[in-house]
């Protein structure tokens, strides 16, 4: 995808700066000339709203660590400090907290996005590995964070998860200890997690610049899935067209955040998190944020301690082998009948899951979690399958052809062009 | 026939799903919802009521703070906009009641002095033990963020229509049912050992709080024609001292409420000139009319 560069320093300044360090024209090529299919619909613009997220929540965490402090016995108090003295405190705070929601809600319409269009397909994979990565460590950042005000849930949440690890043969112990700092979630637990809080968002940074590379090698995949053959024709430059709709997305996004963060601001917490820690008194219902909830419910779904961790993990690291494991040449599901019902029932898998991640370990719901963490799982066994034998519909011969073959002079200019799409 | 195995397989789901979002409502042993109280700081212009937040503050003093504690709030913040915004002078005056205990002075000694408004509200009890100790083992907990640590479960779907409706009053809504929640035990409920109190609204209906508020026990300012402000009835009381409390743990609840509305406005603004803007510029394409 990445041409020749078509930058052209106008000053002096600017060419002798690119002789020496070509950053300008870096910038020029990946976010200006940058070629981008002329059919992504709105769900592209998740990609610059997680950015737009990212670089949010590292400046209000930034912020925000200026005044808390990570002391067991005084976290919870100086997260109030924050609220009642700290000059929008408040404000920092609850950006913070609603905008790791936002991230996740941004992250899950990414993913699904890309589950839909088959953006994992080849030249992709590389790129969507990286992805997967980064949302290991997002589940890392969020969960180490949801710690740090010390509440009830906090406390309770980072035993739950944390003594996980206990259920691997030989080295669980082991790790646990490690994480902990000791022999419970205390004080040492509090402090590591507030130091790789700190830590991780950096490395997500890193792993995302690789994430944007990667994408700008290969160019993004596009709503036919089919690849672009002409650049002159199926792409449009990055800026002015991209951007603009990217920006238009990221304040539609930006309405939403918004909407919880001045009006309910603690819809997606738990009341819970206001009762400061007490390693006495163990919560009624143990629950981990809305975003961990299908991974929780396929935890809890598998009667063996170990097997649920296994399976909670292979929830998540089986994404990262989706690339060999659908079969099918067709990559967006627009053309794929079969497989596209799949995908809405997986989409109702994981919200069911969700629901049930929040419900006590009682009848029927632990039942219904084991059926449905088959069928989650189902799902990607069934994409192996479905691509041996479905007939994909017809493709567009081009993106072009698919913008533009809508009335019939539109047609014409299509199949006009078509020679060269051929080529 | 696809599409009909993969309607039976929805249908299946959302049968589950739905028994799943019906049966906490029957396991829940008859521990009612509580009631909906119109709250003035409520919905996206709400604002606490200035009398409802002195008359709140009248009962946590006279008889709240007898054994809670609300350690995080100072006095200070009575006289701070957005809350019951007492005088400046009242302020100091009532914290100059109190004993606050400082130090060490020049001699090494831990003394008392009369409070002031950057003082925070000091607690009945040194320490939770010392708190148990005079409470037959029961710990009265701190009032400060009370209001948000306490809620009950909306359910499936109600939690949904709260994001649009912009219901949060959960926990005031439970702390106001559970202090007009105190009855008889009905027929065949366990007898009540000492210490115990039956509530209807409590997880299993037993509470160590004794009914904290009665009919005419706190006394309201009165208004010019002689009569109380608001009636002196446990269910006003309970009203005002919880919305009391939801001031304490929110206290920015207006400021945060009055910059959202701005920030709605901009940022619609914003995105309805972005998208005329997009669609003048993607208009530039030679080819424009059908790109979607």
């Amino acid at each position: 995808m990445s041409g020749h560069s078509t930058y052209q320093p106008k000053t002096g300044i600017e060419r002798w700066l690119d002789a020496r360090l070509p950053i300008v024209r870096l910038v020029h090529d990946s976010a200006i000339s940058y070629p981008v299919p002329r059919n992504l619909n709105y769900l592209w613009t998740f990609g610059g709203i997680l950015a737009f997220m990212l670089v949010a929540q590292i400046i209000t965490g930034v912020i925000l660590a200026m005044h808390y402090t990570p002391n067991a016995s005084m976290a919870f108090n100086s997260v109030e400090h924050i609220m009642r003295d700290v000059n929008f405190g408040w404000l920092l705070r609850y950006l913070h907290s609603n905008g790791a929601s936002m991230f996740f809600v941004a992250v899950y319409i990414h993913i699904f996005r890309g589950l839909y269009y088959g953006s994992y397909k080849a030249p992709r994979e590389v790129l969507w590995i990286l992805g997967v990565i980064i949302f290991l460590l997002m589940m890392a950042t969020a969960f180490m964070g949801y710690v740090l005000p010390w509440g009830q849930m906090s406390f309770w949440g980072a035993t739950v998860i944390t003594n996980l690890f206990s259920a691997l043969p030989v080295i669980g112990e082991t790790i646990v200890t490690f994480l902990w700092g000791g022999y419970s979630v205390d004080n040492p637990t509090l402090n590591r997690f507030f130091s790789l809080h700190f830590l991780l968002p950096f490395m997500i940074a890193g792993v995302v610049g690789l994430h944007i590379w990667a994408l700008h090698h290969v160019g993004q995949n596009n709503p036919t899935g089919v690849e672009v053959k002409d650049v002159r024709k199926d792409t449009v430059p990055f800026t002015p067209y991209a951007t603009i709709k990217d920006l238009f997305g990221m304040v539609c996004f930006m309405l939403v955040f918004a909407w919880f963060v001045f009006y309910q601001p603690n819809f997606m917490g738990h009341a819970d998190n206001y009762i400061p820690a007490n390693p006495a008194a163990t919560p009624a219902h143990i629950v981990p944020e809305w975003y961990f909830l299908p991974f929780y419910a396929i935890l809890r779904a598998i009667p063996d301690k170990l097997g649920g961790v296994l399976a909670m993990g292979g929830a998540i690291v089986i994404l990262a082998f989706l690339p060999w494991l659908d079969t099918s040449k067709v990559k967006s599901m627009t053309y794929r009948p079969i497989a596209r019902q799949f995908f809405w029932m997986f989409v109702l898998v994981c919200i069911g899951l969700g629901y049930l991640g929040a419900m006590p370990a009682d009848e029927p719901y632990v039942t219904i979690s084991r059926i449905l963490t088959v069928l989650y799982f189902g799902f990607f066994a069934a994409l192996a399958l479905i691509g041996i034998f479905e007939k994909p519909t017809q493709l567009p011969t081009s993106i072009a052809d698919s913008v533009l073959g809508g009335s019939g002079a539109r047609l014409a200019h299509a199949t006009a062009s078509e020679p060269n799409v051929k080529g | 026939m696809k599409t009909t195995s993969f309607r039976r397989a929805l249908t299946g789901l959302v049968t589950g799903l739905a028994i799943a979002a019906v049966s906490p409502v029957l396991a829940a042993e008859g521990a009612p919802k509580p009631p909906r109280v119109s709250w003035s700081f409520s919905g996206p212009f709400g604002t606490f009521d200035r009398a409802q937040l002195q008359r709140g503050f009248k009962i946590y003093k006279e008889v709240c703070a007898s054994c809670h504690g609300a350690s995080l709030v100072s006095f200070r913040n009575l006289a701070e906009p957005g809350g019951p915004e007492f005088s400046r002078g009242q302020v100091a005056a009532l914290a100059a009641t109190y004993q606050i205990k400082d130090g060490p002075n020049e001699a090494g000694e831990m003394f008392e002095r009369p409070g002031r408004p950057a003082d925070r509200f000091p607690s009945p009890f040194p320490n939770e033990l010392a708190a148990r100790a005079a409470n037959g083992g029961a710990y009265p907990v701190d009032m400060s963020v009370l209001a948000k640590a306490r809620t009950y479960e909306r359910g499936f779907p109600w939690f949904i229509f709260d994001i649009f409706t912009q219901y949060q009053e959960n926990g005031p809504d439970y702390i106001h049912a559970l202090l007009t929640g105190y009855k008889d035990p009905p027929q065949g409920f366990p007898a009540l050992l000492p210490g115990q109190n039956y509530n209807e609204y409590m997880s299993g209906h037993l509470i160590a709080m004794p009914k904290p508020l009665n009919d005419g026990q706190v006394e309201y300012p009165k208004g010019a024609d002689g009569k109380a402000q608001a009636p002196e009835t446990v269910d006003q009381y309970s009203k005002d001292v919880t919305a009391f409390m939801m001031w304490m743990a929110e206290p920015h609840l207006e400021a945060r409420k009055r910059m959202g509305l701005q920030v709605m406005l901009f940022l619609a603004l914003f995105a309805g000139l972005l998208y005329f803007t997009k669609k003048k510029i993607w208009s530039r394409l030679p080819d424009h009319a059908s790109v979607h």
